[in-house]
């Protein structure tokens, strides 16, 4: 594969390109899923494909196709010139790129199983017993449980000789109860709602999860949210369940913090930020305890956005976003990275296949645990409550305003957590929110959760994201207004 | 723009589009091969060929600027009552082998499913003319010469242009054992702005921002220039925005906007979603629950829509009269579907195996004969909406969305626009908005960016819900 990436190079060069670098990618999926009692989706898909990137005339081509002959691979490069070329009719300046050493190397994300030498027979037994389960629960009218998994094989080469080949397995899992009764729809997912929980891992993953175990209580817990009570509208303080809390560090951190949309780069779609360049290590993004890492290293744990290089070649690394409330790091690439002064890119450029561009994306953007335990946090409130699994989410353009709902809130009175809370939701600006943040859960609490699908980009690209969170408490929040009517 | 496109089809031989498309007869001898190939009961080959291309401009420069070609072919077996899909981009014959061998496995290998249905035979479909030479023929250098004289208008305001201009071609094609062939070929550019004032790039993150986008079928009818003029107007007139206090507000939707909340409404039309308990027409179908003059058609033919005339089995797609006068009146349905329900199918299956059903993909919500103008020359207090944005469901059976406003929010008072305000957040029914529409303007192809595009009119409704602002 590396003899048609460097024929790609070869031909970009030779049409006048400064730069040019070749991603031969070859994505295999699988996706399975059942609803009440019979199997929904079942396919398998492969997609092998080729994208050219290259600078010429100062400016970005990108081309991309599926014809891997030597033929395609070299007309496939002469477009991404000629694409350039055209780029440059409207051009201000001439790109330029930080500096970035050539690698040469093989990276491998760990797995104990391969998804795809478990048969799929098997695997819908896994998820036709969490069906069966769920459905076992009076009340309970949509029964859904659904698995996928990927194999993401890439090479990699560029014009300043780096040539690195990574593969990436990654595996998801998930069920959800849904209820219908009046006049109101309830529903509950395990372990996450929205297709579950998604890691690099194998088949390892769904083992651990044992869906058909926590199936009769998600199926018990949708009913139940029939006879719960409205969540309260108001101001209070609230404890986000790791879940939940990994969603709000994605919209209101993850995002703001990716330098594209810093630059005005995605203004016409994805949008800006609020956290203008004048803002590094300047703003109080949260309060002291909030410390949050941009990690794509193996070493932060085998969740979506872990790679051994990103897709512009660069290593993965740790980023420090906010250190002790304080403000401290983009997401950048090479071509980004001058604009806050730094002298290399610190390795977010992702694409979601061969035929897209590699654009900003998060890695695993985690907040880091702190020293609570969760059931003295819970006597610690006088009055609050306790959210858990994303329902819907929504922020604005340059990240100011978020509102989030949840599926299941507790009320805590005195110190003990109460009554179920149907609807429960909570809205806030992002800055006053994490400086409302007085308490993490440490370590014992803290998960990497796995967002699968972020959009971004033009055209859009969705790409896994990964977020580590523990249990956290912000207070005098707005609650339950996404429901005032 | 219209001009400039005709010497660009005139004077070049088509590079983006049409050389890389399979033809029909290409896809033709994929399928009989796959055929070939398969010793299943049924066997069913699904051929897409796309090639697409986009401009891609911020902060007044091009910054990005891709072309894609590729193939896809989907083979979907059928083993007694099981089946199954497998999906490949090679078509060399060993890949062929190898996808129609994993679909087998993968359909053997599971339960027997009590609804599928014989795979259809031979139909007959309505002709649409949906590919233009025109759009096939734009080069990456036509795109960037048109981004090239909006980002010079932009920068002669004083304002910043980011934005796509993008133009592409796709070929689909379905057959199956029985005999059932379909072919689809399609063009479409679409152009986008948004237009900020006093945003320098990092330096102001509350200047004020207008938008549009457009697209069609065919590129002539694209005018570039005049979106971004319309997006820049929008970006002035809202420079210092006032804050408004959250509440209820008569509101104006242009097109865009409507097109963005109705289009949530799609999969509730689908019997699948009211037969499994998650359709906000749960006990509503026949009842009463918009305003008299609500009606909605999915129409796969009408001129303004895009799209196949059939659906992911290769039935015909039928025209439906979703709502009428205000009351739901009919679903969608499957083959599948229709069956368990004692109903007719429509040709609105969505690709098997799906646990989704269907989906009514071209909806077209009815207009009326006011104008945007007369609509804001009407209004004594309220609020025009050039877009909205971020749209989540909140609450499936009230249908409440959230969501914010974007690009150009405006104060109308006493029949004028008065001023930009700060962009609100609101959470809104959809079944409540539509029972309150006062006004209707004529039906129009929308673009949008949370729902595929619809046929759709600007609309005047009253006691919209904002429940709080932001920043800017």
């Amino acid at each position: 594969m590396f003899e048609f990436a460097h024929s790609a190079m070869e031909t970009a060069k030779a049409r006048g390109a400064s730069y040019a670098d070749a991603r031969i990618v070859e994505i295999r999926q699988r996706d399975l899923s059942t609803k009440n009692g019979e199997v929904g989706t079942c396919a398998e898909s492969e997609s092998l494909g080729i994208g050219v990137r290259v600078i010429a005339t100062g400016a970005w081509g990108f081309a991309s196709t599926d014809r891997l002959t030597r033929e395609g691979v070299q007309a496939c490069a002469a477009q991404a010139v000629a694409v350039a070329r055209a780029s440059a009719l409207a051009k201000k300046r001439n790109v330029a790129l930080a500096q970035e050493p050539p690698h040469q190397d093989t990276w491998q994300n760990p797995f104990v199983k391969d998804p795809f030498r478990i048969s799929a027979e098997r695997q819908l037994e896994v998820l036709l017993a969490a069906d069966r389960e769920m459905r076992a629960v009076k009340g309970v009218t949509l029964a859904e449980a659904a698995m996928t998994f990927r194999r993401i094989e890439q090479f990699f080469a560029s014009s300043e000789g780096s040539r690195i080949y990574q593969v990436k397995v990654q595996s998801g899992a998930g069920i959800c109860a849904t209820s219908f009764r009046g006049a109101e729809i309830q529903k509950r997912s395990y372990p996450n709602s929205f297709g579950g929980q998604h890691t690099l891992e194998g088949y390892e993953l769904v083992e651990s999860l044992d869906l058909a175990g926590n199936a009769r209580r998600v199926g018990e817990e949708a009913v139940s949210l029939h006879r719960a009570a409205p969540c309260p509208e108001g101001t209070r303080d609230i404890i986000l369940m790791g879940d939940q809390l990994g969603l709000q560090i994605h919209e209101s951190i993850g995002h703001p913090i990716e330098l594209d949309r810093v630059l005005g780069m995605e203004a016409n779609f994805a949008g800006m930020s609020f956290l203008t360049l004048d803002s590094l290590k300047k703003l109080r993004y949260g309060s002291e305890i909030v410390n949050v890492v941009a990690d794509a290293r193996l070493a932060h744990g085998p969740a979506v956005g872990t790679f051994g290089y990103d897709d512009e070649g660069v290593p993965a690394q740790c980023t420090p976003i906010i250190t002790a409330g304080l403000f401290t790091g983009y997401l950048s690439s090479r071509e980004t990275a001058g604009a806050i002064g730094e002298r290399r890119s610190n390795g977010a450029m992702r694409a979601e296949s061969w035929n897209r561009l590699p654009i900003i994306r998060m890695t695993n953007v985690s907040l880091l645990p702190g020293d609570w335990k969760l059931d003295n946090l819970i006597a610690d409130c006088d009055d609050a409550l306790l959210m858990k699994t994303n329902r819907s989410w929504s922020i604005d353009d340059r990240r100011y305003h978020f509102q989030f709902t949840a599926e299941i809130a507790w009320e805590i009175k005195r110190g003990k957590r109460g009554r179920m809370i149907k609807n429960p939701s909570y809205s806030g600006i992002t800055t006053e929110f994490w400086n409302s943040c007085d308490a993490i859960c440490g370590r014992d609490d803290w998960q990497l959760w796995g967002t699968p699908n972020c959009g971004k980009g033009q055209p859009m690209q969705s790409m896994p994201t990964g977020h580590g969170a523990a249990p956290a408490r912000f207070r005098n929040v707005r609650v339950g207004v996404a429901f005032s009517g | 723009m219209a001009k400039q496109q005709k010497r660009s089809a005139a004077g070049r031989k088509p590079v983006v589009a049409a050389a890389y498309l399979l033809a029909d007869a290409d896809c033709r001898r994929i399928a009989e091969q796959i055929f070939k190939l398969s010793d299943a009961d049924e066997t069913e080959v699904r051929v897409d060929s796309v090639t697409d291309a986009l401009t891609r401009f911020a902060n007044n420069t091009i910054h990005q600027n891709v072309a894609e070609q590729g193939a896809s072919i989907s083979v979907r077996t059928v083993f007694d009552g099981r089946t199954a899909r497998a999906t490949t981009n090679k078509t060399d014959e060993e890949s062929l082998r190898r996808v129609v061998a994993t679909s087998t496995e993968l359909a053997r290998r599971q339960p027997k499913n009590r609804n599928l249905l014989p795979m259809p035979g031979r139909q007959k479909y309505p002709a649409v003319r949906r590919y233009f030479e025109a759009t096939a023929a734009a080069t990456p250098a036509d795109r960037a010469r048109v981004v090239a004289r909006v980002v010079k208008s932009a920068a002669g305001r004083g304002q910043t242009a980011a934005g796509i201009f993008s133009t592409g071609a796709m070929e689909s094609v379905i057959a199956n054992s029985q005999g059932l062939f379909a072919a689809y070929r399609q063009t479409r550019a679409e152009f986008s702005v948004t237009m900020m004032q006093d945003t320098a790039a990092a330096g102001n993150s509350l200047g004020s921002s207008g938008w549009a986008k457009a697209n069609a079928p065919d590129i002539r009818a694209l005018d570039p220039l005049a979106l971004a003029g319309s997006a820049g107007q929008k970006a002035a007139l809202s420079r210092a925005p006032r804050e408004l206090t959250p509440g209820r507000y008569t509101v104006i939707l242009e097109p865009a906007a409507t097109l963005d909340l109705v289009g949530f409404l799609f999969y509730d039309f689908a019997a699948t979603a009211v037969m499994d308990r998650r359709s906000c027409l749960n006990n509503r179908v026949g009842k009463k629950i918009f305003g008299e003059n609500i009606s909605l058609w999915d129409d796969a033919t009408h001129p303004l829509q895009l799209g196949a005339p059939f659906d992911g089995e290769g039935m015909p797609r039928q025209k439906v009269l979703l709502v009428d006068r205000g009351v739901p009146r009919n679903l969608v349905y499957s083959r599948a579907t229709a069956r368990r329900l004692r109903k007719r199918a429509t040709g609105h299956a969505l690709a098997l195996p799906s646990e989704w059903g269907e989906a009514p993909m071209n909806l077209v919500l009815e207009g009326g004969g006011s104008s945007v103008e007369q609509m804001i020359q009407s209004t004594e207090r309220g609020i025009l909406l050039t877009r909205v944005w971020y749209i989540r469901e909140v609450d499936p059976y009230e249908k409440v969305l959230t969501g914010m406003t974007r690009d150009g929010t405006f104060l109308v008072e006493d029949g004028r626009v008065v001023c930009g305000i700060r962009n609100f957040r609101f959470n809104q029914s959809l079944l409540e908005m539509l029972s309150n529409v006062e006004q209707l303007g004529p039906a129009a192809r929308a673009a949008g960016e949370e729902a595929f595009e619809m046929v759709v009119p600007a609309m005047k409704v009253r006691n919209f819900h904002f429940t709080e602002v932001t920043k800017f």
